[in-house]
Formats: C-alpha cells, structure tokens, sequence
C-alpha cells in the first residue's frame, strides 16, 4: 500500500486517531480518582479559608478533613429558602451546584433585569455550609458566583450568624489578569472585607465597592485599582446573591431561627 | 558518539531554541514569575519535545506527506493532555497556577519546530535526545529568568524567603516589575545579548 495514495492517507489517519485517542482516555480514565479528589480537596480548603477556620495555603489534607467535621452541609431550595428534604436529596454533600445549573431539569433561567451577577441561570437548590463550634452555628457559608471581566468567579462568603457582617470572602476559581483583576486573591485585599457590612436594616443588600477615596464606613468597600470591571463584578455577584432571588429567602428563615 | 552528545547539548548553548531561534517565547513570559511553576513548566515541556520526537520519528516513514503537520499535532498534542491529567493528578496547586499555559505546550513552536525539522529526517533515538536537548535549552533560559524574577520581585526562592520583604518586617522592597510578564522581555533579551558575546557566530548579518 503507497502510504501518499488518497487510501494511505485515510487509513494512516484513522490508525493514528484510534491510537491516540485510546491512550489518552486510558490516562484521563485512570487518574480520574486522583483528580477528582484534588478538586474537592481545594473547594473544602478554600471554604474553610474564607471563614477563616484555616489560614494560609499550606493546611495538610488531614487538617482540612478534620476541620470540615464541623461544617455541616446543607441543601436549601432558594425559592422557599427552607432546606430540601431528605425524601427529594437522601446525601446533601453530592449535591453539585454548578452541574445542576447546567441541567435544564434542575436550574432556572435568571430574568435578565435581576442578573447582576450574569450568570445567566442558576441551580433551583443551593449548598449552604454552617459552621459549628460545640453544635452552635458560628457562621454560614454561602458560594456565590458571578461574572467579572473575562471569566465566572467562583467562591464563598462567610456571614456571621446575624447574616448581616461578613466574616470572610475568598475566590477559588476564576480567570481574571493576573496582577490586576487576580488580585481578588490577593489576602491583604480580602482582608479588609472581614466586619463589613452586606445589608442595610431593611435587609436589603447594600455593599459597595468604591474608589479609595469614597470608602466610608461599613457598608464600602476599597476597589482592586486597575480592575474596575473586576471590582464592579464582585459588587454585583454579591448584590445578585444576597437579594431575593438569591439567598435572600434563606437567610430571612435563618434569622427567624428556623434553619 | 559526537552526533548523540551534538543532539542532546548543541541545542542548549550553541542552538537555543529561545536565544537563538527566538522560538517559545510566549510561554517563557506567563510562567517564570515563581520558579516552583517554571521547574514544572521546563519538566513538561522537555518530556513532550523529547517524546514526540520519538514517537514523529518512529513512524516518519509512514506519514503522508499532505497530512505530515496535523500527524505531528495530533501526537502532540496527545502527549500534552497526557501531561496535564497528570499534573492535575499530582500536582493540583501548581498545575492550577499553570492552567491554560500546560496545555499551550501544544501550541509552543519549539515541540512543532522539532517535530517537522528533526525528527521527520533522524531515527527515534536521536529524535528523543534532540527534543530531550531543546527542552533543555528551553529550561536553562527559563530557569535563570524565573531565578532572577522570584529573587528580585518577590525576594524568594522556591517560595522560600531569601530578602526578607518589608511587608513581613524586613527590608526588602519587591520590585513590582519582575512579578509582571514584561520583565521576562527584558531578562531574555539580557541572556540573547550575553550568549551572543560569547559566541559571536550567531550574531545575524547585517
């Protein structure tokens, strides 16, 4: 067989697809395990992180298992904010939040005049975690999400228990330019959001992030410089999150003491 | 004998991939802030030049000419995803600061360069050790600029404190610059400028 002829090419083609493809599923297949754990390792890491409850990048695995015993998981149905009951989700810590706003059964399409996080559509439920010390709740995490300038971020916030003052707010995932919009890493940046406050006394969602020169009081909050639309995004994925078709519903139950 | 240790060795003084050929620039300014990613980055990349060199030579005799450079990529670029599951298996922190820059090996010109330059005229062997040598020559650049980056923007190495910074009660100021991407511009440019004073024969004609 000429390996140039019009048949060569197709065969040479098709051999070489066949075996590539085969050893490269056979490797994704057999490192699925490792990686998988990885990711949720890193989601647990960077929960704990926000609230505060680890400090720095270096925690051991171990650390993160035995410290996220005192997380309990819950699944909320944003819409009621009440937990979801365990007849419709037997495991709430399989519940996968952003797989299910994929899935047109499980999500909701955001109207576009309330999307200010442009997420487009979102889970019906929600994971909440509530952090306890002695079986006392010391503060709620919520995960939240949004759009910034080139890339959804991913994280959470930590409330304390009044729902109002934040405890921490961290990103586990995102795109953004490194050195201007990444700088949400940055701690020095995520520091000062620790004691702010995300709610005026009507409980309406009321946090901003301003220019150094306008940042007064609790309710503001300094602007990451060279990242305005960055900046705008986390302001607006916050307000999306913590309004009435976010977790709003839920944290007014939780207030109630009914959670 | 002098034709193995030519393959592997030319290419990391006499015909550097980056110095002298100016190929693989984009990746060497994205990864060389830290020198924790750039060792990782020099490991991936040269195991993929040396690899696909092997595996593009071993079939160059079965490779039709009009479908050669999709031949090439598509084994590349087998062996890149290959090395980014693994280090998303092994490595998951670095591989994260990676991230899109791992799977741009594909696109590096150096692996292509080899691929379609050497290996599609030498046997495997010689293919493996001449892509194993650029990925060398690709490290050493990277390696001293990833050195000096970390050193000067960050007073680290390996993550581990060398000048103590002033934020963390020393005082050493970080000079903002070498943590930016630019700065690599300016050190490669550096290394270009030595190397040729040493070898004067890769000057360009005027």
């Amino acid at each position: 067989m000429q390996v140039n002829s019009w048949h060569g090419t197709i065969v040479v083609a098709f051999l070489l697809c066949l075996v590539c493809s085969l050893i490269v599923s056979f490797t994704a297949d057999t490192l699925k395990e490792e990686r998988k754990a990885n990711v949720e390792l890193d989601v647990k890491r960077n929960l704990l992180l926000s609230a505060g409850l680890i400090t720095g990048k270096k925690a051991s695995p171990d650390e993160i298992e035995e410290k996220f015993k005192n997380v309990e998981i819950k699944v909320v149905d944003l819409d009621t904010g009440q937990p979801v009951p365990s007849s419709q989700l037997s495991n709430p810590s399989t519940f996968d939040a952003r797989k299910a706003a994929k899935d047109p059964a499980r999500n909701i399409q955001i109207p576009a005049d309330l999307d200010l996080g442009k997420n487009k559509q979102r889970a019906k439920w929600a994971t909440v975690y509530l952090i306890k010390e002695n079986n006392q709740v010391e503060a709620l995490v919520l995960p939240v999400n949004g759009y910034g300038l080139w890339s959804t971020l991913y994280g959470f916030l930590t409330l304390d228990t009044n729902t109002k003052t934040v405890k921490g707010l961290g990103f586990y995932s995102h795109a953004e330019t490194p050195g201007l919009g990444g700088e949400v890493d940055n701690p020095k940046w995520k520091a000062q959001w620790n004691g702010k406050v995300v709610f005026d006394e009507d409980y309406q969602p009321n946090i901003r992030v301003e220019k150094s020169g306008n940042v007064k009081g609790e309710n503001s909050v300094d602007a990451l410089s060279g990242a305005t639309i960055t900046s705008r995004g986390v302001e607006n994925l916050l307000h999306y999150w913590l309004g009435d078709h976010g977790y709003g519903p839920f944290l007014a139950q939780f207030r109630k003491g009914e959670i | 004998m002098s034709k193995v240790s030519d393959a592997l060795f030319d290419p990391v003084f006499k015909n550097n991939p980056i110095a002298l050929q100016i190929l693989g620039i984009c990746s060497a300014l994205a990864v060389t802030s830290k020198m924790e990613t750039t060792v990782i980055m020099c490991v991936a990349l040269t195991l993929v030049v040396g690899l696909s060199g092997f595996f593009v030579s071993l079939i160059r005799n079965f490779i039709p000419s009009s479908i050669r450079i999709i031949v090439q990529m598509t084994i590349i670029a087998s062996l890149v995803i290959i090395a980014d599951q693994i280090l998303k298996a092994f490595v998951y922190d670095i591989s994260k600061q990676l991230s899109v820059f791992v799977g741009l090996i594909i696109t590096n010109c150096i692996v292509m360069g080899r691929a379609e330059g050497y290996a599609m005229k030498n046997g495997p062997i010689l293919s493996l050790l001449d892509g194993i040598g650029n990925g060398l020559g690709y490290s050493a650049v990277l390696l001293v600029v990833g050195a000096v980056r970390e050193l000067s923007g960050s007073g680290k190495f390996f993550n581990l404190s060398v000048f103590p910074l002033v934020s963390d009660g020393g005082w050493y100021t970080g000079n903002g610059l070498m943590s930016m991407a630019p700065s690599a511009f300016f050190l490669i440019g550096l290394f270009i400028w030595i190397l040729r004073t040493i070898h004067p024969d890769q000057v360009e004609e005027e």
